[in-house]
């Protein structure tokens, strides 16, 4: 008896932990969001009332999360697609790039190369006041100084609602850029360095030899990219919080899920809503994965 | 190897499923209920001990540590409260983030006794109070006042803390600090510059041109990322020009209440001032970043409330002189005189039902009311209590004197609004439309619409809770 179930025990007391820990900290947190977001919880009672799919029909006509909705999906198009362009572009500087003869970097590209992994390192809080900073619209901007200096008038980088969005995009592209270099650079060292060597020997230049060379053997990371950087479109939520103006605004102009569904909850004390908010949130998270693995599969290439 | 046992993925999974007991998922954000505390019975009470404190019992106190600071509790509350008990423990707690801290101390069933919630990130006393997690303070009111045993608490109090503390018909919040609002300046730079405080709104948009055309500093700022210290002014102005109803029905979501014509005049009024008169990049500078700019004479004037000379302390020159004066009049025929203020007691402090001593809580905010301790905090922290005559013979700085002054000259004269606390969603959609209307995104028709519209949707909507005044 005991011999039968031996290695099972075994296996089992490796993963009891493990699982426990997913069960009580992810399963259990979701299951309850999703109860949560059929009561009218105001996050202090000990009685929450049910209300069943209230707060989904309320939702429906709410005008600014589905604003949020929309900044989260433009950021979902944009995001990725800049960062890994610029990423891609560097990495490809930084690895292939040199003129010539042999398969090498720019020059300086080992000192680049740390540079560029700088944002990375910095906590995203930090990044948010640091850019606070760097947009002020007074004289002690560090990008409307100079503009002032020459006579023109100070550009409203986070207080005008025109332009706000596209300041939260900048950085959030200035921050992920340096990873995706150091993923890519990863990925063109595992490209057997032959492969350059042969077309640079067929004449190719700098721009064939990334168009055709080096972005299909790069295609798996970038694809992986692609739904990493999607996910952070989906949650972003810090970098807004902190750094715009009235969370999320002006006038609303920057805000995203997460910060609806913060705001909601621990500002107006609509906990209940603001499950509802997160669940159709996870939903909208789930379908871009699914969707996402399902458009990408493409053949691989063997080397 | 035939009895090598054989384990499937999907049997393994099911095994490991079963094996954390359902108890582990116990720990959970869902409330739990409990038992009410057992903590009700209160010491029977007497002449002396009014609300029926047991002397033994330890005091949990938390207080937002803002502007303020906590000393006034360690260094004047506490102790007079200790000369009255020697025995009760008293737990000191400070913090700058009340409904992360004590959000979770509410649900749990074990709110600490006295808390100090204010800040930006204040609980929401509405929530609070609908679900019965405050502690009735009428006792409160109708106990004889710390100092003379003939007066009750109630009468030693500006009459709004009662009105303002109310939520359904039972007062639960007590406001320690009397919030003036006005228009802040330098004494000393209208001096030297021979300005004189306008009395009318012709004479302010003339004094904005003035100091424009003398070119040495703004005339006018607010802080534009928080466009809340803007519409404060502006729905001001609106109660002088149309009367106090004109806040009364926005509060209590009358139809109508923000398109009224008063509103629109007023807001009509503001934007004439952002398009002109505001220093350059004022919206995009918060409050402590516009009030440095006019401690450096960067700019002349700008809106705030009786916090602002012990905010701007340490970057206030030698000799800057505070002043405040109330919102100039609109027109001759203006429904408010003019000296009419926007007062609003703040520095909320609650009692929770279900703490441990709430009848040691409620004797902790009437040793708060005393003159002594009163006096003592508007001395050290330079503002205005809601303790009738707390200040006088104090030595008060001259921002605090001048905003005393003004509420004397006031007199009954003073009008305030709720809906800010009532409806955050509201405030909201204020502070996002204020910023536009300052910026010219909207014309001010555009504006009033846009908060009428809010407030019809939040009238309509079942899942709020509506207040009245």
């Amino acid at each position: 008896m005991f011999n039968t179930y031996r290695r099972g025990l075994f296996i089992l007391s490796f993963l009891a932990a493990p699982v426990t820990l997913y069960l009580v900290y992810v399963i259990s947190p979701y299951m309850q969001a999703f109860y949560i977001a059929m009561t009218d919880w105001r996050g202090v009672t000990a009685t929450p009332n049910f209300i069943g799919f209230d707060n989904f029909i309320r939702l429906f006509s709410d005008g600014i999360f589905w604003k949020a909705v929309t900044h989260n999906a433009a950021l979902l198009v944009l995001l990725p697609l800049l960062t890994i362009v610029i990423a891609l572009f560097f990495a490809f500087l930084l690895n292939v790039g040199r003129e010539g003869q042999g398969v090498a970097g720019v020059a300086g590209s080992r000192f680049y190369r740390v540079v560029f992994f700088f944002p990375q390192v910095l906590a995203v809080t930090v990044v948010a006041v640091l850019f606070q900073q760097v947009f002020r619209p007074d004289d002690s901007g560090m990008l409307n100084a100079p503009l002032m200096a020459i006579g023109m008038d100070p550009v409203g980088f986070l207080s005008d609602p025109d332009i706000a969005f596209w300041s939260v995009l900048g950085v959030m592209v200035w921050q992920a850029v340096g990873f995706y270099v150091v993923l890519f650079s990863a990925g063109l060292a595992s490209i057997p360095r032959d492969m350059f060597e042969a077309a640079q020997i067929d004449g190719a230049g700098r721009f064939s030899l990334f168009f055709r060379v080096t972005l299909p053997l790069l295609w798996d990371t970038v694809q992986v990219a692609w739904v990493y950087l999607g996910i952070l479109a989906l949650d972003v939520f810090a970098i807004v919080w902190v750094m715009t103006d009235q969370h999320g605004g002006p006038d609303f102009s920057t805000t995203v899920m997460a910060t609806e569904i913060y705001r909601n909850a621990f500002q107006y004390f609509r906990f209940g809503y603001a499950s509802a908010l997160g669940v159709v949130m996870f939903f909208f998270t789930i379908g871009f994965a699914i969707l996402s693995l399902r458009l990408s599969r493409r053949e691989r290439i063997e080397y | 190897m035939a009895n090598t046992p054989h384990i499937t993925r999907r049997g393994l999974l099911r095994a490991a499923a079963l094996v954390p007991v359902a108890g582990a998922l116990a720990a959970c954000a869902t409330p739990q209920t409990q038992a009410p505390a057992s903590s009700a019975a209160p010491a029977a009470t007497s002449a002396a001990n009014p609300l029926g404190v047991d002397a033994k019992k330890p005091l949990e106190v938390w207080i937002f540590d803002g502007g303020f600071g906590n000393a006034y509790a360690t260094d004047i509350h506490q102790p007079l409260f200790k000369t009255k008990y020697p025995d009760a423990e008293i737990k000191h707690n400070v913090t700058k983030e009340i409904t992360k801290v004590l959000q979770p101390r509410f649900a749990g069933g074990n709110p600490p006794d006295v808390i100090d919630n204010s800040g930006a990130n204040a609980m929401d006393m509405g929530a609070l109070a609908q679900d019965g997690q405050l502690q009735d303070l009428a006792p409160l009111l109708d106990a004889p006042s710390w100092d003379d045993p003939n007066v009750k608490v109630k009468d030693t109090l500006d009459p709004a803390v009662v009105e303002f503390g109310t939520y359904d018909g039972k007062f639960h919040v007590l406001g320690y600090v009397n919030y003036i609002h006005g228009i802040w300046y330098s004494q000393k730079t209208f001096r030297d510059n021979g300005w004189t405080v306008p009395k009318t709104w012709d004479e302010f948009i003339a004094l904005c041109e003035t100091i424009k055309k003398a070119g040495k500093m703004a005339p006018f700022t607010y802080a534009g990322k928080h466009p809340q210290y803007l519409y404060e002014p502006l729905l001001t102005m609106a109660a002088k020009i149309g009367g106090n109803e004109v806040l009364v029905n926005i509060d209590n979501l009358e139809d109508g209440a923000w398109s009224a014509e008063p509103v629109r005049q007023a807001a009509e009024a503001w934007a004439e001032v952002g398009a002109k008169y505001l220093m350059q990049g004022t919206a995009g500078l918060d409050h402590v970043q516009t009030q440095t700019a006019q401690n450096k004479n960067e700019v002349a004037m700008l809106p705030c409330g009786s916090w602002l000379e012990n905010e701007q302390k340490t970057t206030t020159p030698e000799g800057f002189e505070y002043g405040m004066f109330p919102i100039p009049d609109f027109t001759a025929s203006d429904k408010m005189p003019y000296g009419t203020l926007h007062t609003q007691p703040g520095e909320s402090f609650i009692v929770p039902s279900r703490g441990a001593n709430p009848q040691g809580g409620m004797e902790y905010l009437r040793a708060m009311l005393s003159k002594k301790a009163a006096g003592d905090f508007s001395e050290l922290v330079s503002t205005v209590s809601v303790v009738k005559g707390a200040g006088e013979g104090r030595d008060l700085s001259p921002g605090a004197k001048s905003a005393t002054e003004a509420l004397a000259a006031a007199g009954a004269n003073t009008v305030y609004y709720r809906w800010r606390s009532w409806y955050g969603q509201l405030h909201d959609e204020a502070v996002a439309a204020t910023g536009q209307l300052m910026t010219g995104g909207v014309t001010p028709e555009k504006y009033v619409e846009r908060l009428q519209k809010k407030a019809d949707e939040l009238k309509a909507d079942s899942s709020i809770k509506k207040y009245k005044r």
